[in-house]
């Protein structure tokens, strides 16, 4: 079945059987490994994508449902060569230790911060409890995160003071 | 993981759904939010020759008044629930268990009306069905038909809904009177199966008990409606003494197993606790001093 979906910004089409699962679609036929396979049983949250802006389990979706939609992977965080907040975030305070679950805590992070750009660390908490860090690095993705939502306060202040 | 090969459809209207269903019978599986069914079928523990997936078809979304009926569309997701107005206001006892369903991940795709029929005796919405005694509208491409929530769980992942007929709406009673209601769940973590869950309804009329509701998950080979528990509290007062005797009794109607989320024994004990606090809760809410 030929299906077209957005991805990070581009529109791409592939033949693909209906029992391809997006994740696979994803790493396989677009080489975007960034996003992982981890569990492969809905639990961990290694393979979050955001599927028109809405985290969700690529593992646990058919490639074929994601027909017309858009998906953004860790691949399309960066912008115009830079990096999201929230991957200097994870830099700056070592919200990673192995790396393996760190795209989908970007990504369910990044869903936060789109909803809610000043979460408390509660909200946090909240929203990365469907992903598991096996390195138990929790505190630090905690806060990499509140260092980005911070980090996008400023920028979205400052440019508002400049406009 | 992936499934063994399969074939797709994606109707875009609910009759032609029901068209596909009605030809294909017992070969066919019905793709809603897909977060029991892929798994499965990655297990290959389903291995359905079709599958029609359902979230195109408009008319099954949106949460809405029906005279004295709250109508919820099987294809809501558990997190709009979570975040519906209309529920918070009439049936809390929906949005206080909506947040606990599986992960937040999970509940952005995972749908009530997939849930119920997946029929797991963990899923925590056929509790919420029972103790809100809901009516599930079934339709196959001969008609309509709704049932009743005690009467539609069989048994574990069964229930009395034929292959070619798909959930596409839940209706619920509209509490009368001040009420409140809570879903109280023990998990070992987010996003494993519950320990044990419980869904209480409680509804008061001139500071009397009209009707209470009283529904358990994880204890036993399927939701159960704690029957004699609810009957006790109809036309009591809401004391501590009548809420201990209902919660005595739901604990008896449990069913529990020992595994590795704990023994049968410390699973009642659970039941007992929770139904009792859910019940204490519900009061408090539905007198408004929450």
């Amino acid at each position: 079945m030929e299906i077209t979906v957005t991805v990070n910004g581009a529109q791409q089409t592939a033949d693909v059987e209906p029992r391809t699962l997006l994740v696979h679609f994803i790493r396989e036929t677009l080489r975007l490994t960034g996003t992982h396979v981890g569990c492969d049983t809905t639990s961990c949250g290694a393979c979050t994508v955001l599927l028109d802006g809405t985290p969700i389990k690529s593992c646990t979706m058919l490639a074929v449902q994601a027909n017309g939609r858009s998906v953004t992977t860790v691949e399309g965080l960066v912008t115009n060569g830079s990096l999201h907040p929230l991957q200097e975030g994870f830099k700056e305070e070592h919200g990673l230790q192995c790396g393996f679950c760190t795209p989908g805590m970007m990504l369910v992070s990044a869903a936060l911060l789109e909803d809610n750009p000043d979460p408390t660390e509660s909200d946090v908490r909240w929203a990365i409890s469907g992903n598991m860090c096996r390195c138990t690095g929790y505190q630090n993705i905690v806060k990499a995160v509140l260092w980005a939502a911070e980090k996008g306060r400023t920028e979205s202040a400052d440019a508002s003071q400049a406009s | 993981m992936f499934p063994s090969a399969f074939e797709y459809s994606a109707p875009d209207s609910l009759d032609q759904a029901l068209a596909v269903l009605a030809e294909r019978g017992d070969e066919a599986k019905v793709l809603a939010g897909g977060q029991s069914l892929i798994p499965l079928l990655k297990l290959r523990f389903a291995a359905p020759a079709m599958l029609v997936d359902v979230n195109r078809v408009p008319g099954l979304n949106g949460v809405a008044e029906e005279g004295d009926l709250i109508a919820v569309g099987a294809l809501e997701r558990h997190n709009g629930l979570a975040r519906s107005d209309l529920l918070k206001t009439t049936l809390p006892l929906m949005t206080s268990a909506a947040p606990l369903v599986a992960d937040p991940l999970v509940r952005n795709l995972g749908t009530i009306g997939g849930s119920l029929a997946h029929a797991d005796p963990a899923g925590d919405w056929g509790s919420v069905m029972l103790a809100l005694e809901a009516q599930f509208v079934l339709q196959s491409a001969r008609g309509e038909r709704v049932v009743g929530a005690s009467d539609f769980f069989v048994d574990t992942f069964t229930t009395v809904l034929e292959p070619t007929e798909i959930v596409t709406k839940v209706r619920i009673p509209r509490p009368r009177g001040s009420s409140g209601g809570t879903y109280l769940k023990l998990e070992r973590k987010v996003g494993d199966f519950a320990t044990v869950g419980t869904a209480v309804q409680l509804e008061l009329d001139n500071g009397t008990i009209r009707r209470a509701g009283i529904g358990l998950t994880a204890v036993g080979s399927r939701n159960i409606k704690a029957t004699e528990a609810e009957a006790s509290l109809v036309g009591a007062e809401p004391t501590e003494a009548a809420f201990a005797e209902a919660a005595d009794l739901a604990s008896r109607a449990a069913e529990p197993s020992s595994d590795l989320r704990g023994s049968a024994e410390y699973k009642r004990g659970v039941v007992r606790t929770f139904v009792r606090r859910g019940l204490a809760q519900s009061l408090a809410a539905a007198r408004g001093d929450d």
